[in-house]
Parts: C-alpha cells; sequence; structure tokens
C-alpha cells in the first residue's frame, strides 16, 4: 500500500516532447512508472523514443488531447510539464477529461490561474460526491512511492519501500528528509509545493496516511507563510492516531521579504515559524529545529518492531 | 509586488474606477506645479509602502500652491516607520460626506477570493474586524465566476449600503474587480471609499499588490517596481536571474531550493549563537542547475557584500548530482580569481556525493572546506564568520 500512486497507475506526461518532459519521462520509466504516452497537440501521431526500466527501448505514443490519450492508453495519472503561461489549459484539459490525479510540476504559475483550475475540480464530483480529480502541486517535485513509482522529479535512488510518510511544502528538504532516513525507507513521499494556492494540501496526505496500513510514521514539513501548519495542527489532534513529527523552515525570515516561494512570505504576526512549531507542538506534534533533529525525533517514535532488521 | 498608492490610483483610472485628480511629485517644486496644475485645495500624501502615513505627519492639506511647496519640503525625506518618503502625491481635495470600505483578496486557506465591504471605512479595518466585526461583511468569490453586477450588488446588501446607493457602490465593485482581474492582483483594497457631498463615489486611497508570476503578461508592471529602494545587490542579482535576499549577517549563504536553503539560514543562526551571535547574510536559491556560471555569478553577489566573512554553500544534489555541483564550484573559483577571498564551506550530499568530494578534495582550494553534513557545515562557517 501506499497514497495517491502506485505501481499500477498509467501515467501520461503533459509537455513530454519538451525537455523537462522528456528528461523527468525518462527517469520515470528507469523509476518503474508505467508511462504509457504524453500529450503535445502539434505533435500528435508522433512517438517519443525511450527506455524502459531494464533498458530495453520503447516508443511511446504522443496524442492531440488528455481525453485522447485517456482513451487509446486507459491512462489514470497525468503529470504537467509544460511552461507557466500554458500551464492553466493543460490542468483545465486534464480536469475536463476527468483523469483521477493530475500532478503539476510547472513553477512560476499566475496564482489566479491555480485558483481558477481548483474552482474547476471542484466543482466536478462523481456520482457519491467526491472530487473526480485530485491535484497535487503547482510549484511542487511530485510524487515518490518509493519502489513502485514516480511521478515527480524527486531523485528515485535516495532510498526504498518502508514505513515513514512523508508531505511537504518543499522539494529539496523532501529529498534531505528521505536521505536522514534511508535506512527506514518510505511508504510515500509527497511534495505538495510552495505556493499560495495548491490542490492536495498537508491534511489530505495526513489523513491518507493515517488510512493507509504500510505507513507507520509521518513526518510533516512546513515553512513560513500562510496557515496550513495551523490547520493541519489542527486536523493531527482531532484525527491522526499515528506518530507525527513535524518540521517547519523559515524562523529566521524576515517579515515582508518573500522566500523563493511565492508563497513563503511572513506577513505581520501571520505565518511565522515560530507560530506554526506552537500550533503544532500544542497538537502534540514533536517539531524538530534542524532537519537533522527532526529526522531523530522521527527515530524514537517510530515503532521499534517495525524497523528493518540489521543483516 | 505591493503598489504605491499612485500607481494604484493610475491603474484604477485606467480601470474605469471613479478617482481624483493625482499627480506624483518628487521635489518641492514638482509639487507647487502639480498643486497650481490640478488648481483649488490639494493634499500632500506621502508615498511609502506602509500604513499609518497620516498619523506620522505624511498627510497634509494644502490650500494654495505655495502651502503644497512647504509640506512636500517637510514631507519628503521624512521616516515613516522606517521607510524614507522619496515621493509625494498631490491629490485633488475631496467633499466627504461618508467614508466605506472594500477590498477583494486571494484567500489561501479557501482556494478562493474574498471580498470585504464596510459603510464604516477610514479606520484601519484589521481595528474594525477586531471590535466590530458584525460591520465588515466578508463575501467569498468564486474564481471561475468573479463579481458581476449581481455578485457586487449583493456584497453592497450585505456591507450595509441603503438600497438607493447599491446600485452606484455594485458599479464601483465591479471595476474593481476588473483592476483585481485584469492586473493579476492578489490584493485590491480601496480605503477609504469615499461619498462626496453631491452623491458621488471616489476611490480616496488604494492599495494594490500584483502577482509577479504573471508578469509574462504584464510586461507594463515593469514600469511599476520600485527600483530606487531596490537593495543594489537584490537588483545585481535579479539581473542575473538569480533568488537572491539580502540579510543582516555575515555568513554568505547558496543552497538549491527555497526549503532547504530557509533551513540553512536557521541552522547557521542557531551555530551563531556559540560563534559570537553571527548570522546569515542572504538567501540565495540557485535552483535545480548548479553550473559553474550560476555557481560564479552566485557567489560574485555574495561575495559583493561587504558584511560576508564567510559563505556556506549548502546542496543537496539531486536532478543536479553532487559531482555537476561540485565542479560548478571548482568553476566558479577559478573564474573568480582573486576576487574570491573569503571562507566557504562546502556540505554536499545526495547523488553522487563521492565523486563531488573527490572533485572538491584533488581541487585542494585554500579557501574551501569540507563539511560532513548540514549542521556541522553550518557550524564551520559561523565559526569562521566569528574570527
Amino acid at each position: 500500500m501506499s497514497i495517491f500512486l502506485n505501481k499500477n497507475n498509467k501515467v501520461i506526461v503533459q509537455g513530454i516532447t519538451g525537455s523537462e518532459g522528456s528528461k523527468h519521462t525518462a527517469r520515470m520509466l528507469a523509476a518503474g512508472t508505467n508511462v504509457v504516452g504524453g500529450v503535445n497537440a502539434r505533435k500528435a501521431g508522433t512517438t517519443v523514443k525511450h527506455e524502459d526500466q531494464h533498458g530495453s527501448p520503447i516508443e511511446l505514443p504522443v496524442f492531440g488531447s488528455v481525453k485522447e490519450a485517456m482513451a487509446e492508453t486507459g491512462a489514470d495519472t497525468s503529470i504537467v510539464f509544460v511552461p507557466p503561461a500554458f500551464t492553466k489549459d493543460a490542468v483545465v484539459e486534464a480536469i475536463d477529461a476527468e483523469i483521477g490525479l493530475v500532478v503539476v510540476i510547472t513553477e512560476g504559475v499566475p496564482v489566479q490561474d491555480s485558483a481558477e483550475f481548483w474552482a474547476l475540480a471542484q466543482s466536478k464530483k462523481d456520482a457519491e460526491g467526491n472530487q473526480i480529480t485530485r491535484i497535487i502541486g503547482p510549484n511542487c517535485p511530485g510524487i515518490i512511492t518509493p519502489g513502485e513509482a514516480l511521478v515527480g522529479i524527486t531523485p528515485a535512488n535516495i532510498t526504498g519501500k518502508g514505513g515513514v510518510g512523508l508531505v511537504s511544502k518543499s522539494g529539496t528538504l523532501t529529498y534531505q528528509m528521505m536521505y536522514e532516513l534511508r535506512d527506514l525507507g518510505f511508504s510515500t513521499a509527497i511534495g505538495i509545493g510552495g505556493d499560495p494556492v495548491i490542490g492536495t494540501t498537508h491534511i489530505d496526505a495526513l489523513a491518507a496516511f493515517e488510512a493507509d496500513p504500510e505507513t507507520k510514521a509521518i513526518v510533516m514539513i512546513g515553512e513560513i507563510g500562510g496557515d496550513a501548519e495551523e490547520r493541519a495542527a489542527e486536523f493531527i489532534k482531532n484525527n491522526v492516531t499515528k506518530p507525527v513529527v513535524g518540521y517547519v523552515a523559515g524562523f529566521t525570515a524576515p517579515e515582508g521579504k518573500t522566500m523563493g516561494h511565492a508563497g513563503a512570505i511572513v506577513s505581520g504576526s501571520s505565518g511565522t515559524a515560530q507560530a506554526k512549531k506552537e500550533a503544532l507542538e500544542a497538537a502534540g506534534v514533536k517539531v524538530g529545529k534542524t532537519p537533522s533533529e527532526t529526522a531523530h525525533l522521527l527515530r524514537t517514535v517510530y515503532p521499534k518492531h517495525e524497523e528493518p532488521s540489521k543483516l | 509586488m505591493d503598489l504605491f498608492e499612485y500607481q494604484a490610483r493610475d491603474l484604477f483610472e485606467a480601470h474605469g474606477v471613479p478617482v481624483l485628480a493625482g499627480i506624483v511629485a518628487h521635489t518641492p517644486e514638482e509639487a507647487k506645479a502639480a498643486a497650481e496644475k490640478i488648481g483649488g485645495v490639494t493634499v500632500v500624501k506621502a508615498q511609502v509602502k506602509v500604513g499609518g502615513r497620516g498619523k506620522a505627519g505624511g498627510v497634509k492639506v494644502a490650500k494654495t500652491p505655495d502651502e503644497a511647496f512647504e509640506h512636500a519640503q517637510k514631507i519628503l525625506g521624512m521616516d515613516i516607520k522606517g521607510h524614507t518618503v522619496k515621493k509625494v502625491m498631490i491629490a485633488q481635495g475631496a467633499d466627504i460626506a461618508e467614508e466605506y470600505y472594500f477590498s477583494v483578496l486571494l484567500d489561501r486557506a479557501n482556494r478562493n477570493y474574498l471580498a470585504m465591504c464596510s459603510v464604516e471605512g477610514g479606520m484601519e479595518i484589521e481595528q474594525l474586524a477586531v471590535e466590530r466585526p458584525e460591520a465588515l461583511a466578508k463575501v467569498p468569490v468564486d474564481p471561475a465566476t468573479g463579481i458581476d453586477a449581481a455578485k457586487g450588488a449583493e456584497i453592497a446588501e450585505a456591507a450595509g449600503f441603503a438600497p438607493e446607493l447599491r446600485e452606484k457602490v455594485a458599479d464601483v465593485i465591479v471595476k474593481l474587480w476588473d483592476v483585481f482581474k485584469g492586473e493579476d492582483a492578489t490584493l485590491v483594497e480601496v480605503n477609504p471609499l469615499v461619498k462626496t457631498g453631491s452623491g458621488d463615489l471616489i476611490a480616496l486611497d488604494g492599495k494594490v499588490s500584483l502577482d509577479e508570476n504573471a508578469s509574462f503578461r504584464h510586461k507594463e508592471h515593469e514600469e511599476l517596481a520600485d527600483k530606487e529602494s531596490e537593495d543594489p545587490l537584490e537588483a545585481k542579482a535579479k539581473a542575473l536571474d538569480l533568488n537572491y535576499v539580502k540579510l543582516d549577517g555575515e555568513v554568505g549563504i547558496i543552497g538549491n531550493g527555497a526549503g532547504l536553503v530557509m533551513s540553512t539560514l536557521d541552522v547557521v543562526a542557531y551555530a551563531g549563537e556559540k560563534h559570537g551571535n553571527v548570522k546569515p547574510a542572504n538567501f540565495l536559491d540557485i535552483g535545480g542547475g548548479a553550473s559553474a556560471e550560476v555557481m560564479a555569478n552566485g557567489l560574485s553577489i555574495i561575495l559583493g557584500d561587504e558584511q560576508v566573512k564567510s559563505v556556506f554553500v549548502n546542496v543537496f544534489g539531486g536532478i543536479t548530482a553532487c559531482d555537476a555541483v561540485a565542479n560548478g564550484i571548482v568553476g566558479a573559483l577559478s573564474k573568480l580569481g582573486d576576487s574570491a577571498n573569503k571562507p566557504l564551506v562546502v556540505r554536499l550530499d545526495g547523488n553522487n556525493v563521492d565523486e563531488g568530494r573527490r572533485i572538491l578534495h584533488e581541487a585542494n582550494h585554500p579557501l574551501v572546506t569540507l563539511a560532513e553534513n548540514m549542521d556541522q557545515g553550518a557550524d564551520k562557517a559561523a565559526e569562521l564568520a566569528a574570527k
């Protein structure tokens, strides 16, 4: 088990012929992801050459639309590598085609575009009233279920399968934490992105990790800006029984300066790292001062009998 | 990007929002000329991106152009909450009968927009929200549909406007929405929105924040940037396409990924507590690619900061593996030559870390120290900066 992604997901790449799309298609295939094709309206009908996980040559079809790609391949997941000016249209197309999961890697998407495609995604419900399309990102490293599939740009060779679930606003801090805890391994690591408006939230990931039998403990990484961490703390207090440790980046960030991510800004008294840390601790979450201390805290709460045996 | 009041006024005017005449002035002479041009009573308003100008003496009524000259002389150069006044706006005087409030902004938590409106304007809205929350209408706005005439009327009604005023208010709200949407803003605020003695509505003071991610479709927004107040190093970094923020400290920081760099600042600040209280000197995210060129550009910016005593390079090799980063550092140091004159602590982890460390080890540059991990690197860099 895992959350949101496993080896059965059939993945298409929107922007498969671009330089980023092409590079990461190769990496995703090498990580074992079942990439079944791509989309580029101007190159529909062509194919792109890649290698599968075992180094055998494969040709992936390029389709004119997400809808067509889904009909031809049975794809249920899309990853978006198109430039910011075209991202909204690409995501809207995926939502209109009613794909189950769309991972938006693109950095620099105007926030009104994200708000619009989020509003559209929210309006599309199935017969049971559940939202049809899950969005991860934008401006995120994507999602990896080690040993099964990677839909994103996370290096797949940091660590393998295990019992730690990780949700993070930041890409490189995700890699850093996977590296620190590489001996334990991960069920799924998901980077939700550092923009002010994102699809999947900390809370969505926490709820899924809580329900996932393979996940034994959870690491939650936040950063300054907004109040997502405070709301996640409230959620943990009421809904999460598994051990959770937290880390928040940006204690030394001054007010009013955007720290790299469009969403990472302290305005007035809101969005500070200290407030987030306090909210998490009040919910019983141990919060590390540094990534290494956070990894250490995770080890103290990780169920002993679940640790991989050291043979 | 936050705009000055006069820039917000100009955007309002361009979208048909009713405003009064306003001219920006950099000198008392310009202020006088502007007052003559506008005629009648004018108001000299300090242009700073911070609230509380009135209380600080940055807003003065001028009955004559000569008075406008005198006020401008006093206000220009004034310090308001750490902001030096470099320009004033000469605004036409208003005959105010009533003051209202309106804003529309991005609501991060709900992932939509929020319109706020009140018939009690003029005061600090944060204060109103706390003291009399019932007087401030908060109406969610669906990003898919926005604010049309009907939605504008709904907001006006919720704010408590009398029925005969609602249509007029709704019309202004729709135009302000047009500013928000058309300019890719994250905030449009009017405080106060006034009704004049003759019953006209006027946006008397405005605040606008624009989304810099949308600049690709608003080339004209580039001219709105406040180049005068920009830190020279930040301006230089921007020209080199580097994500750099100047801070007040001694340890220069280079890293990859916004989260990791933020985290590095924290870890260095903690380490600094043990070493003469040195602090991080900057935020610099070199992103995914750490070529020799990017590394050299980054290092040259940081070494250009005279306060910097040591530099901590903290990179997790992901897509760009550690050997490429190591080559980037070696290449940057040879490119910079003698201008690289401060000790460098380098921490590499992740993909191809052994090869990366071997490259740095072999280059054996006298300024470079290799750290085992992030904590140790931060400690070493802080120690070197405290010397």
